[in-house]
């Protein structure tokens, strides 16, 4: 570990990850792994490097391979490169009842791609997750912070076109 | 304390204390993976469920604290049934390859399946497969066969301090692994194979080459290290198959460091030697016993004849038997001659006389765990003496304060709560004792007014002498560098009085495995066995050199490497005109400098006692025959005995030698030692000050010879050390490699920039190849570009 990798957080990422490490007790900063890694994912269009695990671990005094093991866990952290807009379309039981595999394979052939992949224009990526808890509005997605619901074909053009 | 019921048997525990401890307490067997006594509970095997009633499903009895009246049954119907339905889950997709896999034969999951499996798996579909981390040259990977149990993890995490395996993933794609591909480089890996229930991490060295069933235990003493860990070492038809610990709770526990492990491998070295050989007009000849011992005993004679026994001296090996210890200074004494040595890698030694009877860690080894506050000076005790480290570890995790004091910022993978980084061990170590004695408003031991009056104590200082006299358990230790210190007697003298006045204990971690039986069988030229004066005057082995002897005996050692002056020990043995070499092995170097040369049995197969640092004396048997012509050094040295008509070389077995020493010794603290003083008059000297210690890796003829342990990241020293700001100091900057030049010899080597190293110190270990020849450590050195 070396002192170049901090580098590798910009400023703002540090100063947002420092907001989370002073919740907890000081001997405790890798409390904030979570939010760290979260942090270190947005700064760098949406995916985590092995270096950027790296910075957080140093930066948060805990083992890289402890950063990594929480990295890997939850499917929330992607590591390796996604599209610009990641599509995480819930195929949960709610979902499913309420036509998802339709939504899935409208996204699909609009995209030329299947789940899991990213267009050759790097502008989408489509991804399979679990329920988000969204049932009472199934079939639903999310696109970045946002909660898509009552899907149908017509709607998720019109979602589409309307990102840039 | 509450009283329980485990099985219908009452049962008296204390409160709070998990159910599994108290089960293996009194003697109720409750099946278990991920529960190690050693580690912190996980609770992620769930094989430990048991029925404990009211409790509305079975709980994990490794995670369970007991009450007063609980009812606990572990073989009732419904543990049973929760057992049972567990191992299934485990076997799923655990691959079943038993006959190919190293631990069948001792393997837990096999032993449990046994008992808790069933005969055929309702399980049809396809088993997980996960690839296998090459972890190195000692640890051998087949995840399709780990259960998860992560006691490699927590092992890493707790014990060893670096975290080095983890297990990313989830659920399914959970597995263990190592952060992106690259080995596991801990001193104290190869205890994760012990771990390991199953056959997921295995011994590299072992592998494929026996079965547990085929194997003979034998019990050994490592003399690798002055904890003397006791070894388990499992024989097949005569040859050591490999080395697993030996529980002992007051010296090892149940961990072994890698070179107690795995330096058996070095014992069919192509470097071995097996026939008796003589040097005839430059040339090794193979010979016979007879032949050899007589030329041998004919050279000793012959150079006592010609110019008095006091021209010969012995060489002894840190790490050999205190019998042989013993016989080879009965014979040099015998003979006339008290220069006898073993202090090879020491420099100082004008306080030899004061000393205590042995090297003392001052204190039990598992005492070391409840120390409050510890000051370690110049040495790396995580790779020196693993095992003592291993506890000071456990001592930090509970908030002991470890304060390092050296000149190499050395990881000693545990939170340090004061760091001191400088060349100067000697100023910086007064500097503490004068915060010490200002903090306590007294005066100045006696003899160190002088040098503490002009001294102004820094903040590191101060926090250092504050936290030794709050602690009411602490330690003042002295490593192997500042015992290879050219004025290591006046570190000992402050680190006395630092102890002293802040009411801890001093202990020095002594070099070697048996340096204490070494210096209680009078292995030392200014005291005979049992720590009585020598009645005749001997050289120390640097006064030997200096006088130039006509003949030595070596015992174990290969002078250019095990020496700390390298330079020194060249010149002496070209100086020499016979030189008798009682080892194991013999490489170019010490078939260079030898005569005769005797094949001497190694400690696997040769019966002896050690002493380790806190002065409790273990015996060893032998475990295989020496191969060949070699023979156990005691009779070697019995035989030599007697063909120099020395007076009472009639042993007829090595407990004759150990019993005739434990008269001698009496109790084995009889000495505590005595103040010594002097002038604190050391200076660093003008110019780069090289640093040198043996590392781990090159301790002792057979390590430096066992090849996984020199496969491994710890065996990579050849390279010289150094922080920018030295490296610019001396015009290096942006070098890849320089030459070091050390009184008159040099050797070009790779350049590496390196924080840890103090200022105006260039780090290059000794006992190097690479480093034969070279000078003693705390000398001025010169470094050139030669990009």
């Amino acid at each position: 570990m070396s002192m170049e990798n901090n580098t590798l957080l910009s400023e703002a990422s540090r100063a947002d990850i420092d907001r989370w490490v002073a919740k907890y007790p000081p001997e405790q900063k890798q409390s904030a792994v979570m939010a760290a890694l979260r942090i270190a994912q947005e700064q760098n269009d949406g995916w985590l490097t092995r270096e950027l695990i790296d910075a957080v671990a140093e930066y948060l005094e805990m083992e890289p391979i402890a950063a990594y093991e929480v990295a890997s866990f939850y499917s929330m952290y992607e590591l390796s490169p996604v599209g610009k807009h990641k599509i995480c379309i819930c195929t949960n039981i709610s979902c499913l009842l309420r036509g998802s595999d339709e939504v899935v394979s409208h996204l699909e052939d609009r995209l030329g791609i299947k789940l899991g992949e990213t267009t050759a224009d790097g502008r989408f990526t489509l991804k399979e997750v679990e329920c988000l808890g969204a049932c009472v509005n199934a079939p639903m997605f999310q696109i970045a912070r946002d909660y898509h619901e009552n899907l149908t074909p017509e709607k998720i053009d019109a979602i589409l076109d309307s990102l840039d | 304390m509450v009283t329980i019921e485990i099985n219908g048997k009452p049962v008296q525990a204390e409160q709070g204390k998990m159910l599994i401890e108290v089960a293996d307490e009194a003697g109720i067997t409750i099946p278990r993976f991920c529960y190690h006594s050693k580690l912190s509970i996980a609770a992620s095997c769930r094989m430990c469920l048991v029925e404990v009633e009211k409790a509305p499903k079975p709980l994990p009895a490794c995670a369970t604290p007991v009450n007063d009246g609980m009812v606990v049954h572990t073989r009732s119907p419904r543990a049973i049934s929760a057992q049972r339905s567990v191992m299934e889950f485990l076997l799923i997709n655990h691959p079943l390859d038993c006959p190919i896999c190293d631990q069948g034969g001792e393997c837990t999951l096999q032993e449990m399946a046994l008992g808790y499996g069933k005969d055929i798996s309702r399980y049809s579909e396809a088993k997980r497969v996960v690839g296998n981390p090459d972890l190195g040259a000692l640890i051998a990977t087949d995840m399709n066969r780990c259960i998860h149990c992560t006691r490699c993890v927590r092992f890493g995490q707790e014990l060893a301090g670096v975290m080095e395996l983890g297990a990313p993933g989830r659920g399914e794609h959970m597995h263990i692994s190592t952060y992106m591909e690259h080995s596991v480089d801990s001193e104290l890996s190869g205890n994760v194979i012990d771990l390991c229930p199953v056959g997921a991490l295995t011994s590299k060295p072992f592998r494929y080459s026996a079965r547990p069933w085929e194997l003979t235990a034998h019990f050994a003493v490592s003399p690798h290290d002055c904890v003397g860990s006791n070894m388990r070492v499992d024989v097949r038809r005569g040859k050591v198959m490999r080395v697993v610990p030996e529980a002992n709770q007051i010296v090892n526990e149940e961990w072994l460091a890698d070179r107690d492990r795995f330096s058996y491998t070095a014992l069919n070295h192509p470097e071995r030697l097996t026939v008796p050989m003589i040097k005839q007009d430059g040339q090794w000849q193979e010979t016979d016993w007879d032949t050899a011992l007589t030329r041998a005993a004919e050279g000793l004679r012959d150079i006592v004849q010609r110019h008095g026994a006091e021209s010969l001296g012995a060489w002894a090996a840190y790490g050999a038997s205190t019998e042989e210890h013993y016989l080879l200074q009965r014979l040099m004494r015998g003979l006339g001659s008290a220069n006898v040595d073993h202090r090879l890698r020491q420099q100082d030694f004008r306080d030899q006389a004061a000393q205590p009877a042995y090297p003392s860690l001052g204190q039990a080894i598992a005492d070391l765990e409840q120390l409050d506050a510890v000051l370690l000076v110049g040495g790396n005790i995580r790779k020196d003496q693993p095992l003592l480290a291993q506890r000071l570890r456990k001592a930090a995790r509970q908030g002991a304060k470890i304060m390092q004091l050296d000149a190499v910022g050395h990881d000693l993978a545990m939170p340090l709560a004061e760091q001191s980084i400088v060349a100067d061990l000697h100023s910086e170590m007064l500097g503490v004792l004068k915060a010490l004695v200002s903090e306590k408003g007294e005066a100045a031991p006696q003899g160190l007014g002088e040098a503490l009056a002009a001294l102004e104590p820094s903040e590191t200082q101060r926090a250092m002498a504050s936290a030794l006299l709050a602690a009411p358990q602490a330690s003042v230790f002295l490593g192997n560098l500042a015992a290879a210190h050219p004025a290591a007697a006046e570190l000992r003298q402050i680190a006395r009085e630092l102890a002293k006045l802040s009411g801890a204990r001093f202990g020095q971690l002594a070099e070697g495995g048996n340096s204490a039986g070494a210096w209680l069988a009078g292995c030392i030229p200014h005291r005979e066995a049992g720590a009585k004066p020598s009645t005749q005057a001997g050289m120390d082995w640097l006064q030997m050199c200096e006088a130039g002897l006509k003949g030595y005996l070596l015992h174990g050692i290969e002078p250019e490497l095990d020496c700390i002056d390298s330079a020194a020990a060249r010149r002496a043995m070209n100086q020499a005109d016979f030189v008798v070499a009682i080892s194991s092995f013999a490489g170019e170097g010490l078939k260079a400098q030898a005569d005769v040369l005797l094949p001497q049995a190694t400690f696997f197969e040769s019966a002896g006692s050690y002493v380790n640092a806190e002065g409790h004396w273990q015996q060893a048997r032998g475990c295989v025959a020496a191969p060949g012509e070699a023979r156990p050094a005691w009779k070697i040295l019995r035989v030599l005995g007697n063909l120099l008509d020395l007076n009472g070389f009639e042993y007829t077995s090595v407990e004759a030698i150990h019993s005739e020493m434990q008269a001698l010794f009496g109790d084995v603290a009889m000495l505590a030692g005595e103040d010594w003083q002097a002038e604190q008059s050391w200076r660093p000297p003008e110019g780069l000050l090289r640093l040198a210690s043996h590392p781990i890796y090159r301790v002792d003829a057979m390590v430096r010879r066992a090849e996984p342990l020199q496969a491994t990241r710890d065996a990579e020293q050849a390279v010289l050390r150094a922080n920018p700001a030295t490296l610019d100091v001396n015009g290096l900057t942006g070098a890849t490699q320089a030459r070091l030049s050390q009184g008159g010899v040099s050797v070009v080597l790779p350049l590496c920039e390196d924080e840890t190293v103090a200022d105006g110190v260039l780090l290059l270990p000794s006992g190097l190849d690479e480093a034969c020849g070279l000078g003693a450590p705390f000398a001025a050195v010169q470094l050139e570009n030669v990009d």
